[in-house]
């Protein structure tokens, strides 16, 4: 059996169903960055190490670089990108800009959806609750303090959109 | 970019299936959460034509069972599922802290039990990209013909880097692997072997499917502890797992397991022998603590100074047996390694 240079896999991304025509060996990250052009999700060391290129798969943070494709046929994909919905920022996403809760701002994409998982399943989370979610994803500006007092702000605003 | 080899990916839909696929192709590894292996595979530690996919078999229930009966895992459950799993509560405690203890959350997410149980054995001169150990010449492991670690040795020193592995040798635990010549279940010890390289006993065409923990008769308590650089990231370097029956307060018998101080789990159970038929207090558990040690030799090959993780050993395992043993923890007295430090 010879290598398929393509293979079709049919993803669900932010709620759209995708049909593509990727190399198998592609990870996640590779083909939502290249052959969707969802760039919001950024590849960092790509090993598993700093969670920079987390998503949402089913609710669950999920690391792109280390996902393959072909298994994530029928799951719900969610990046950056999909995040805001009828053009109004996630509340998460306002907090975070309210506070400056990002300094480089590469690890944000990350963090907001790994936040978002978080206060999907404990809407009022303790700052340790928080520091245990957030603990994979590596924000190399250092700047976590920030971070987390944008998901409290977020989380007391009980999902309800500020402003 | 890190970019995997290219390769085939193939996800069959029972385990029958998987195993003649990997009996079928010879260069074909098997993947599930894909935590080790694709990070290995970016960094060309493994030279794979073919991945197949566990991810599409039938999913059944985490965990079956209780402590009367026995309990029986599927080693497809990911770690955030048995981490908090009640069943993993009472005596088997040690697995839950285990798997709640690996790498990041996102990583506990995606990673599996049984994969946990078959992290390939790391090594500071392996688990490198290609390019790196190229510049710096190749280990025996891969690509080369030496141990740098150890130049003169005919081994390879790579190091158990599971944190499900020791525990499950603790607890006693046995999987059950399938492959193309049937199934077989074997006490969870037997399944490694003393070696950086050919670390498992596991066929190539052999799935593990389940682990299972022993029935508890009377009042058991277990415990692990780790050891690593960033408390929220890192592969142990080093573990302890410690598992004690009771009868009415007194120590029937009491197994151990370290972890990351060789290539295999290293089973310290006889030198816990001292703790049979007693009701252990502060300064026994130091004796045996003190004793039980002698099997850890760490090189210098992972994380932090060997000598410091040799020390480390029998605080770790003081303070895991405390914890099995319900004495309350040291808050910062360390008195195995201070005892050690003055003697």
């Amino acid at each position: 059996m010879s290598i398929p240079e393509r293979v079709a896999v049919r993803l669900r991304v932010n709620g759209e169903e995708a049909a593509l025509m990727v190399p198998p060996y592609k990870t996640l990250l590779e083909v939502l960055r290249e052959d969707m052009g969802l760039t919001g999700t950024k590849h960092g060391c790509e090993l598993g190490e700093c969670s920079t290129c987390g998503v949402l798969v089913d609710g669950k943070p999920y690391l792109s670089c280390l996902s393959m494709p072909l298994d994530l046929e029928g799951r719900e994909i969610l990046t950056v990108e999909g995040m805001s919905a009828d053009g109004r920022s996630h509340p998460l996403q306002i907090a975070f800009a309210e506070l400056g809760a990002a300094q480089c701002g590469y690890c944000t994409p990350a963090m907001l959806l790994t936040a978002k998982a978080l206060l999907d399943t404990d809407p009022h989370p303790s700052r340790d609750a928080i520091m245990e979610a957030l603990a994979g994803v590596l924000c190399r500006c250092t700047g976590y303090l920030k971070i987390f007092e944008a998901v409290e702000l977020a989380a007391s605003r009980d999902g309800i959109t500020a402003r | 970019m890190l970019r995997l080899p290219r390769l085939r990916y193939l996800r069959p839909r029972s385990v029958a299936e998987a195993s003649e696929m990997a009996a079928s192709n010879p260069g074909s590894m098997f993947i599930a959460g894909g935590t080790d292996l694709v990070p290995n595979l970016k960094r060309r530690q493994f030279d794979v034509s073919t991945l197949i996919s566990l991810n599409a078999l039938p999913n059944g229930t985490a965990v079956v069972g209780d402590a009367k009966r026995g309990l029986e895992i599927r080693a497809g459950a990911t770690l955030d599922e048995l981490a908090p799993h009640p069943a993993l509560d009472g005596p088997y405690r040690a697995l839950a802290q285990a798997c709640g203890l690996v790498s990041t959350p996102q990583v506990r997410v995606m990673g599996t039990l049984g994969g946990n149980l078959l992290v390939d054995p790391r090594c500071n001169y392996y688990n490198q990209t290609y390019s790196w150990r190229k510049a710096v010449g190749f280990c025996m492991k891969k690509d080369g013909q030496i141990c740098l670690v150890a130049r003169s040795s005919p081994r390879c020193w790579a190091v158990s880097s599971s944190d499900s592995a020791p525990v499950a040798v603790a607890l006693n635990a046995q999987v059950t692997l399938h492959g193309v010549e049937g199934t077989r279940t074997i006490p969870a010890a037997s399944l490694y072997k003393d070696d950086g390289i050919d670390y498992t006993t596991k066929r190539r065409d052999e799935v593990i499917t389940a682990m299972h923990l022993p029935a508890v008769s009377g009042r058991m308590t277990s415990a692990y502890w780790k050891l690593r650089r960033r408390p929220s990231f890192d592969f142990p370097i080093l573990g302890v797992a410690i598992a004690i029956t009771w009868d009415e307060g007194v120590v029937r018998h009491a197994r151990g397991a370290l972890g990351a101080v060789g290539s295999h789990p290293v089973d310290i159970t006889p030198y816990l022998a001292p703790l049979t038929g007693a009701r252990p207090g502060e300064d026994l558990i130091v004796g045996v603590a003190e004793a039980a040690d002698k099997p850890s030799r760490p090189l210098d090959n992972t994380d932090l100074s060997h000598y410091w993780r040799k020390r480390m050993t029998k605080v770790y395992i003081e303070r895991a047996l405390r914890e099995a043993c319900g004495l309350p923890p040291l808050e910062g007295r360390l008195s195995a390694q201070v005892k050690a430090g003055a003697s």
